[in-house]
């Protein structure tokens, strides 16, 4: 337990969890339970088969499971062994992710849309996830994790009208930005209510069981939103029918401006928190690609094989703000983001892939330059849709549509009563 | 009577339970993709018995037992739903529905709208509702105008067992999600609304006659249970019966309507009813204030104004938590009724 310093004053008994590093103050990660990153001693947490018996995962849910080393050597036994066209892809996949939030940012920014949330620093997380999975894996997202979509393959145009809300969007206009929806590439509908999804994946693994198929579901939350009751709701249903799913805590430290102690309160680490329901459990370096492959692989594997759900925290940094309205400066140590001892997924892999000879700055500038000039290109396209300032181009009349497969009665007439 | 039997079904007497247990058998023998899980549906077969058998019957995979976890029951169901299953869940008592209430109002009834059909949630929650079985706060609540509230989700309340069989099987075929309540004063007989008069069942009752086999009762349609000139009485689940009785008491020519489905609402039949009588009383059992009731006012008064001979009058639940020992001075029984009737039908 550590008292920590804050400028707010507090006489009572009531304990009320206070972060290290409030504006003005100089980055401390000291109450994380982070691991020694200059040895390597985590790299040496053990890889236990995929079926092990789930209490045995007790250290790997404690420690940090990390493959890439801060200066960029690929370590332990965890480490998936990818070749250099897979490692190039996830750094692509990642890059694009990001050229795409800046570009969206911008967009934003100049009023062309309502809202977008990045995913900079995160980027790991989805990309890495998407690839070590089956396409036809159903994602569960929370609204941080657009890079599974991106490697999937989906459409950057019909994500970008999405958060437009424009004629353009598949959705016709009916979600906010970023709720994006794919049947086709395995990714389901985002709410905005947090946590709620958890229970939908574990229902859509228990069916993949019930119909006898080898899908396997994966779920994300943000860390604050382990606090919902969806989250223990997902946890004890996937431990009771032992379903075949993937319950990922995106930990990126920070929920809107709740340090991740509001969430966390006592607990060692949120990967802890499965194994009181039996669930095998892993605390990953969420910015570590290598790391984050290798976990979903063993987690699917686990799945699809009849082990049941893996719990994984991705132990992240959010260095962005929580969203186009969000003000960080107002509430965290101005230097956090930069100061985050696991670096950025992005440097980090390319460090690697620099190392093994099969990269070098210059190609990555180019790449970079060639992500930035398509992005924009698709954005060009994906304006000429309307934006939600100009004119979305979308027909009032779709407003009653899709409340219910036929429309009833009622509606019919209020859609009369607006004159359409 | 019936809407859409095959022809020449075979018909057996039934209470509700048994018409619901049916509706279960008959869908989950036609489907593989039905299954039923709640607490305690599985072996023991329900508090009320609504699922017994089912599982001997089906297998422990068709009919599961599920944690106490409300919240958990529908957001799996979502799931499984969004994958395409037509899970029917049951929560023990609509007085224990609050803790899924965010899984039904912002995912099951949102999931096709936001995902502009790409996702649906073709699920039932069937969940036993109404007092008259010493239930107090917290086993005889009435909650149905939280869900007729919310767009994207429908809401049937059955009041006999013909029509329990009929449109619990019309639920399951839904592609929407449907909050099925059954009135479990009704369970196993009519209920005239007196506690002191001697307990029914449905043996003997045409509406306790059920074809053993598959029909659907059309959600849109209400069902005209007595047929009269003076007076319109809306209502739908234990009130059909507490109505009949008031109007037998006070011998009104008085047309009562069996809603059946709230959301959707078969307005149509209302007013033409109203516009025929000029007399409009609405019951339930659900206290007043924001109660389905006054939909049903605003409804009538709007459409049928010219028509109205009188105010329109509710007769509800009052405006408190569901007592236990003062639950007939609650219910909205045959004497209030009775006093209603016959306060509108005076000059």
């Amino acid at each position: 337990m550590v008292a920590h310093k804050t400028s707010r004053k507090n006489i009572s008994n009531l304990h009320v969890p206070e972060p290290l590093n409030r504006p003005g103050a100089t980055p401390d990660f000291s109450d994380l339970h982070m691991p020694d990153l200059v040895s390597d001693k985590t790299h040496t947490l053990p890889r236990p088969i995929p079926l092990v018996d789930a209490f045995e995962t007790e250290q790997l849910a404690s420690g940090l499971v990390r493959v890439l080393t801060l200066d960029g050597r690929a370590k332990g036994p965890w480490d998936p062994k990818l070749d250099a066209d897979t490692l190039r892809l996830g750094l692509r996949n990642m890059m694009l992710t990001r050229s795409v939030d800046k570009r969206m940012f911008i967009i934003q920014r100049q009023g062309k849309a309502s809202f977008y949330m990045k995913s900079l620093g995160e980027e790991a997380i989805a990309v890495a996830s998407a690839m070590a999975l089956k396409d036809t894996d159903m994602v569960f997202p929370s609204y941080r994790q657009q890079g599974l979509l991106l490697t999937r393959g989906y459409p950057l145009r019909d994500l970008m009208c999405q958060v437009l809300s424009n004629s353009g969007d598949k959705l016709e206009g009916k979600a906010i930005p970023i709720c994006y929806s794919s049947r086709e590439k395995a990714f389901y509908s985002i709410g905005a209510s947090l946590g709620t999804q958890m229970s939908h994946a574990v229902g859509w693994a228990m069916a993949c069981a019930y119909k006898g198929t080898d899908g396997v579901s994966c779920a994300f939350t943000g860390e604050g939103a382990t606090a919902e009751g969806d989250f223990h709701y997902a946890l004890t249903f996937s431990s009771t029918y032992r379903a075949p799913a993937i319950i990922n805590i995106v930990n990126n430290q920070w929920a809107i401006s709740s340090f991740q102690g509001i969430a966390a309160g006592e607990s060692k680490t949120f990967a802890y928190r499965g194994l009181g329901f039996g669930l095998a459990s892993l605390r990953i370096d969420g910015n570590d690609f290598l790391a984050v492959y290798a976990a979903i692989k063993w987690a699917a594997e686990r799945a699809r094989t009849g082990g049941g759900a893996t719990v994984i925290e991705h132990f992240t940094y959010r260095k962005e703000g929580h969203s186009t309205s969000d003000d960080p400066s107002k509430y965290r140590a101005k230097d956090e983001p930069n100061a985050w001892p696991l670096g950025d997924p992005v440097d980090r892999l390319k460090r690697h892939l620099v190392l093994m000879g099969e990269w070098d700055d210059e190609r990555h500038e180019a790449l970079e330059k060639e992500l930035d000039t398509y992005v924009l290109k698709i954005y060009k396209e994906a304006e000429s849709f309307g934006t939600l300032t100009t004119q979305t181009g979308i027909n009032p009349a779709t407003m009653f549509e899709k409340v219910y497969e036929d429309m009833p009665e009622h509606l019919r007439r209020q859609r009369q009563e607006l004159g359409i | 009577m019936p809407d859409q039997v095959s022809q020449k079904p075979k018909m057996k007497q039934m209470n509700m339970i048994q018409a619901i247990n049916s509706a279960l058998d008959v869908k989950m023998s036609q489907d593989p993709d039905v299954l039923v899980f709640g607490e305690d549906v599985g072996y023991f077969g329900g508090v009320f018995r609504c699922t017994a058998g089912l599982q001997e019957k089906h297998g422990l995979h068709r009919c599961f037992d599920a944690p106490i976890s409300e919240g958990g029951i529908v957001g799996t169901a979502v799931g499984m739903g969004a994958f395409g299953l037509r899970p029917v869940v049951e929560i023990q008592f609509a007085d224990y529905i609050y803790p899924a209430f965010d899984q039904i109002c912002s995912e099951a009834a949102r999931l096709r709208y936001r995902s502009n059909g790409d996702f649906t949630a073709p699920i039932t929650i069937r969940s036993p509702m109404g007092g008259g079985i010493h239930g107090g706060t917290s086993h005889s609540q009435s909650p149905e105008a939280l869900f007729t509230h919310i767009a994207g989700i429908k809401t049937v309340i059955p009041s006999n067992p013909y029509d329990a069989k009929g449109l619990l099987i019309k639920a399951i075929e839904d592609n929407d999600p449907v909050v099925f309540f059954e009135p479990k004063r009704l369970y196993n007989g009519p209920f005239s609304g007196d506690p002191h008069s001697p307990a029914k069942n449905w043996g003997g009752h045409e509406l306790g006659l059920v074809p053993e086999g598959h029909y659907t009762i059309d959600f849109e349609k209400a069902r005209i249970h007595r047929a009269g000139n003076d007076l319109t009485i809306l209502c739908y689940g234990t009130m059909v019966w507490v109505a009949e009785a008031a109007v037998e008491a006070t011998g009104v020519d008085a047309e009562i309507i069996d809603l059946r489905s709230l959301s959707p609402l078969d307005l149509d039949a209302i007013v033409k009813s109203v516009t025929k009588t000029g007399r409009c009383l609405i019951l339930h059992e659900a206290t007043r204030t924001s109660g389905f009731g006054a939909e049903l006012i605003a409804e009538v008064q709007q459409h049928c104004f010219y028509a109205l001979e009188k105010p329109i009058v509710r007769v509800t639940g009052w405006d408190t938590p569901y007592p236990h020992a003062l639950e007939w001075e609650y219910f909205p029984g045959l004497e209030r009724c009775s006093v209603a009737i016959n306060r509108i039908m005076e000059d």
